[in-house]
Parts: structure tokens; C-alpha cells; sequence
């Protein structure tokens, strides 16, 4: 029904301690979190294991998924001018000699 | 500090403050995306943008030059949002996730490269989950695992500046994106389970 290799539930990836070390760092490998040092031999292993790098090159496929769908939304224009606006007559009444703190905006209630 | 002192520091701040105009405006639509996975409401998401951008335009003179405004922005955007926006809608923070193993979604959906023979690697994923799955996914966090995830996965913040947008230890980062990835991956693989995209994985005995 599939293929020889790797395409049953839940299947195990790899094995070997170096495998191990490597797939435990997956996360801090992606979000760029190790040093140098850490990092190449991570690569190091990848390059030499390839069910490793499946399974990394997974990860970092669904991470730009998320990040890439989460970003989708747009941002109203009205946002936009809104906000612009409101910089604007900050600044205006600022020149009038508003300390750092501003002030004077009607805000909302905490 | 002397009267003239005073002076200068806030015309040097309206200086700052022009150049905050145009240097945060281009963050909008990432906060405003990150405000919609926050609050899970567009008015609410709104307002959060437009008070984060206040804030931000009043405490400009604290901001250090030439350090990350991006990440600046995110700070407070989160600290609105937490001070705000939160205490409405707490929701608990746990979430079932024994027998959610590391790399839960690839054990189980890594094996379609076998069936894809005829199709790029880089579209797959892409094509299985539209933009409404991924963002369910993300809004069904518990609360806390959610911001993190939101922070690091889709802003791309570090564990320090995730550390102190929320306050809490490097490791709690961690531990909390950690788990906050395996509750997504197993989300995901329950809408590809709805879809027949994935076969329903027996239980363990």
C-alpha cells in the first residue's frame, strides 16, 4: 500500500545517539538559538543522515506554513489612516511644547 | 538637569519622534496579524495596534537607537495585550498532550513524500493547510503557549526577547513553545484527519 520506507504512522525516524542529539535540538536549531559550534555539527549530521534531514527539512516546511498563513490577514487601511492621524496630531501638539509624556489624548480605559 | 537641558532632550525627542513616524508605520501589518491571533477579534485587534502605536510614539525617547525597533514594537504590543486585553478572555493554560510525541506531525504525515512523487517538496504543506487551519490552530492554544508560538514561530523574536516581552525565564520559553508546537502539529493533524488527507492514527495499547 506505501512505499518501503518511512510512511507509516507514526514511524520512528533514526536511531543512532548522534541522531538523537540532533533531533532533540530541531527547535533550538530552528529558531536559531544554538552557537556556532552547536550548529555545525548539526549540520554536520544532516548532511551525513538523511532521514534527519527529512525530518528537519519537515519542521522548517511547516514553520514558514505557520508563519507564512498566520500572516495572511490584512491590515485595514482605515487602521492605517487612523493611526497616521493620531501620530500627526500628537506631533502638532507636541511642537506646542507637550513633555515626553504627552498627554492631552483622550485615553481609553485601562 | 537644567532648564535648557530639558529643553533640548525634547526637541531632540520630536527629532526621534518623526523618525518613529516613519520607521514603525511598516510593522503595522505584522502587529495587526499578531494582534488578530491575539485577541482573536478584528475591533479588538485594531484597538490593541492603535494603543501599541501611542505607547510607543510617547515612550520613543526610551527607545535605544540602533537596537531592534521590530522587536520593540512586539514588546509592547504584548504587554497591551496582556494588561488589557487578557484578563477578558483567560482561558486555562493546559492542554492534554500525553502521547504527543516530538515530531508528532511528521511521523505521521512525513511518509506522504512517497506519494508526491510528481509534486515540489515546498508546495505540499503549503497546499494542505489553507490559512483558516493554520489560524484555528493557532487561536485553539491555551493562552500562554499561544503568545509564545506567536512571538517565536510567526515574528521570529528570540528566546531573550520572547523572555522579557512576557516575563518569564529563558527555559519557560522553551518549554512552553515546546508544547505549544506539539499541540499545534497535533491540531493540524486532526483537520488533515477531517480532510482524508491523513489516516486517523490507532491509539497506542
Amino acid at each position: 500500500m506505501t512505499h518501503d520506507h518511512d510512511a507509516t504512522p507514526a514511524m520512528p525516524i533514526a536511531g543512532t545517539p548522534d541522531c538523537e542529539r540532533a533531533l532533540a535540538e530541531v527547535y533550538t536549531f530552528l529558531d536559531q538559538e544554538l552557537s556556532d559550534a552547536q550548529r555545525n555539527e548539526i549540520m554536520a549530521h544532516l548532511e551525513a543522515c538523511s532521514p534527519c534531514f527529512e525530518a528537519f527539512d519537515f519542521e522548517a516546511e511547516l514553520r514558514m506554513v505557520i508563519t507564512t498563513k498566520t500572516h495572511s490577514g490584512e491590515c485595514p487601511e482605515t487602521l492605517r489612516i487612523r493611526i497616521e492621524e493620531k501620530l500627526t496630531y500628537l506631533r502638532i501638539q507636541g511642537s506646542g511644547g507637550i513633555g515626553p509624556d504627552g498627554g492631552g489624548e483622550p485615553g481609553r480605559e485601562a | 538637569m537644567s532648564r535648557s537641558g530639558v529643553r533640548f532632550s525634547s526637541r531632540a525627542l520630536m527629532a526621534n519622534q518623526d523618525a518613529f513616524a516613519e520607521q514603525a508605520l511598516d510593522y503595522m501589518p505584522q502587529l495587526y496579524s499578531t494582534a488578530l491571533r491575539m485577541t482573536h477579534n478584528a475591533s479588538d485587534a485594531e484597538d490593541l495596534v492603535q494603543e501599541t502605536y501611542l505607547k510607543a510614539y510617547k515612550g520613543f525617547a526610551g527607545f535605544e537607537q540602533g537596537t531592534n525597533l521590530r522587536a520593540w514594537m512586539f514588546r509592547i504590543l504584548t504587554n497591551t495585550y496582556i494588561n488589557s486585553y487578557r484578563s477578558k478572555k483567560r482561558r486555562p493554560d493546559e492542554t492534554e498532550l500525553d502521547g504527543v510525541e516530538d515530531f508528532y506531525l511528521y511521523r505521521r504525515m512525513g511518509g506522504l513524500e512517497a506519494a508526491r512523487a510528481s509534486r515540489s517538496a515546498e508546495d505540499e504543506l503549503m497546499d494542505y493547510f489553507t490559512d483558516a487551519d493554520v489560524q484555528a490552530a493557532v487561536d485553539a492554544l491555551p493562552e500562554s503557549y499561544r503568545l509564545a508560538v506567536l512571538l517565536s514561530d510567526v515574528e521570529g523574536l528570540s528566546y531573550k526577547e520572547i523572555a522579557e516581552d512576557l516575563d518569564i525565564p529563558i527555559g519557560t520559553v522553551m518549554s512552553r513553545l515546546h508544547r505549544g508546537r506539539k499541540a499545534l502539529q497535533k491540531q493540524l493533524h486532526d483537520f488533515a484527519i477531517e480532510r482524508g488527507l491523513a489516516d486517523a492514527v490507532p491509539e497506542a495499547p
